[in-house]
């Protein structure tokens, strides 16, 4: 089941609110179309981003993915054990496999997310 | 599954990464069935093998193979091949899957000797059982003295009662059999060979283990490593074409570029960060885009990330660095002794 206190971009990013700080990572659909992930390429905080713009990326045995941020934000952490271990990506990507926190420039944004319901529609019907 | 050449092809079971380790320390399973097979008979299939091929079918004994290669006449790649010798008068060419008709129309052009030459692909199905248990699993399945063929030999024999051709040859760098099949007993076969196969780690593995484990062990992928705009010299392939046999298509072009030195030549290279090169990034050298990474991946064994790529000649020689493109930086590169990977001799 997908966790229902997420909002998902169309590619595959996951965003969750809490106040005025928001976690990324990448959706369980995403991990498993990557495969093994073997590397992240994370921004440093303090960076800023627009929202859909390319924050990092991250590579699979087999693919590389870039990464784009759901919402406006500064970076305020990065998961610094995904640089040892990105395979968290793939064992726990709604937990120990979070990518980065921000802090949202604007909290009115998130209107073009998806709920994980959503989320899950759209999935399914791109299988189809 | 990804459509290849007409085939739906698994790129992964149970994951690359698990499905490589496998290959390297126990055994896993391909299903290869896309590869394409040729019979070719009569008092002159060799002296037409001999005439499209670069590499000598000459030497071949019955029951042996030999990795060859077809050439342009300016001596580039029409394709790689394996030659199988029967007997002395019936061959057997194992070819690329997306090369198949291509390079049946070719050999039928240059057929000057009437040598009967049969397209047997659609009934022939491929197992490649690769890695250092695959004697403990196949052994118990076959009366073939799996331990007496040497290397690139083959015999004619059963397993689990299928008529086969069993090979010692593969494209992982680990010891192992391939089993050619009729394409309506290969399943049986495949289900057969995974029932024994358990109890020793062996795993179902697919084109993206063979991409991973080939490249380990440099062997050259047709389309990515070589085609038909380079040529066999340039690729590191000298050693498959036989100078000494006085005519085949491509010798004039190969033999003026051996004696004038090649301009460009392939190369094994690592990169010195953490990024990874994939195919088709850019390579630069002193800041001059020279071509792109003909293949690259990480190195599941080696853990290091490594690549092939076209360099200059003058700038080929192991340890020099290099650049190559990945997204928006140039990260650096070093050319390295190949093969990456190479299997202890357990024998």
């Amino acid at each position: 089941m997908t966790p229902d206190d997420l909002l998902f971009t169309k590619e595959h990013e996951w965003l969750r609110i809490v106040g005025e700080a928001g976690t990324i990572g990448i959706s369980d659909h995403a991990q498993k179309e990557l495969g093994d992930i073997v590397y992240v390429e994370l921004p440093k905080p303090g960076m800023k981003f627009n929202s859909g713009e390319p924050f990092g990326s991250v590579e699979s045995v087999k693919a590389v993915s870039e990464l784009f941020i759901p919402v406006s934000g500064e970076v305020i952490e990065i998961n610094e054990d995904l640089g040892a271990a990105p395979e968290k990506i793939n064992e726990d990507p709604y937990g120990a496999g979070w990518m980065i926190r921000i802090r949202l420039s604007n909290t009115d944004e998130t209107g073009d997310l998806m709920s994980a319901e959503e989320y899950d529609e759209y999935i399914q019907e791109a299988a189809e | 599954m990804i459509p290849f050449s007409g085939w739906e092809m698994p790129v992964e079971y149970s994951g690359i990464t698990k499905e490589h380790v496998a290959v390297r320390t126990a055994a896993g399973l391909f299903d290869v069935s896309h590869m394409g097979e040729f019979d070719i008979r009569g008092p002159e299939a060799l002296d037409l093998i001999r005439h499209v091929t670069t590499n000598d079918a000459a030497n071949l004994v019955d029951g042996q193979a030999q990795y060859s290669a077809m050439a342009y006449p300016h001596g580039t790649v029409v394709d790689d091949l394996l030659v199988y010798r029967h007997h002395a008068e019936h061959f057997m060419l194992v070819v690329n899957a997306a090369n198949i008709e291509k390079d049946f129309e070719w050999i039928n052009s240059h057929n000057r000797v009437d040598a009967t030459v049969e397209n047997v692909s659609a009934d022939i199905a491929l197992l490649a059982l690769q890695g250092p248990k695959t004697i403990d699993i196949l052994q118990p399945l076959t009366k073939v003295q799996l331990r007496d063929l040497a290397h690139y030999h083959f015999a004619r024999g059963s397993v689990l009662n299928a008529d086969a051709i069993v090979s010692r040859t593969g494209y992982t760098g680990e010891d192992g059999f391939e089993l050619y099949l009729s394409a309506n007993e290969s399943e049986l076969v495949w289900n057969g060979i995974f029932e024994a196969g358990a109890s020793f780690g062996l795993v179902p593995a697919g084109l993206g283990a063979r991409n991973t484990l080939r490249l380990e062990a440099k062997y050259l992928l047709y389309g990515n490593d070589m085609d038909g705009t380079t040529t066999l010299l340039e690729a590191g392939l000298g050693w498959i074409v036989k100078f000494e046999k006085p005519d085949f298509i491509g010798r004039d072009a190969l033999l003026k570029q051996k004696q004038e030195g090649v301009k460009r030549r392939l190369v094994g290279f690592e990169m010195l960060g953490k990024d990874i090169a994939r195919d088709n990034y850019p390579v630069f050298v002193h800041g001059r885009e020279v071509g792109h990474v003909t293949s690259g991946a990480p190195s599941i064994t080696l853990k290091k990330n490594i690549g092939l790529a076209y360099l200059p000649a003058e700038h080929a020689s192991i340890g020099t660095t290099f650049h190559v493109a990945v997204r928006s930086k140039l990260a650096e590169a070093r050319v390295v002794r190949t093969p990456f990977y190479k299997r202890e001799d357990h024998q």
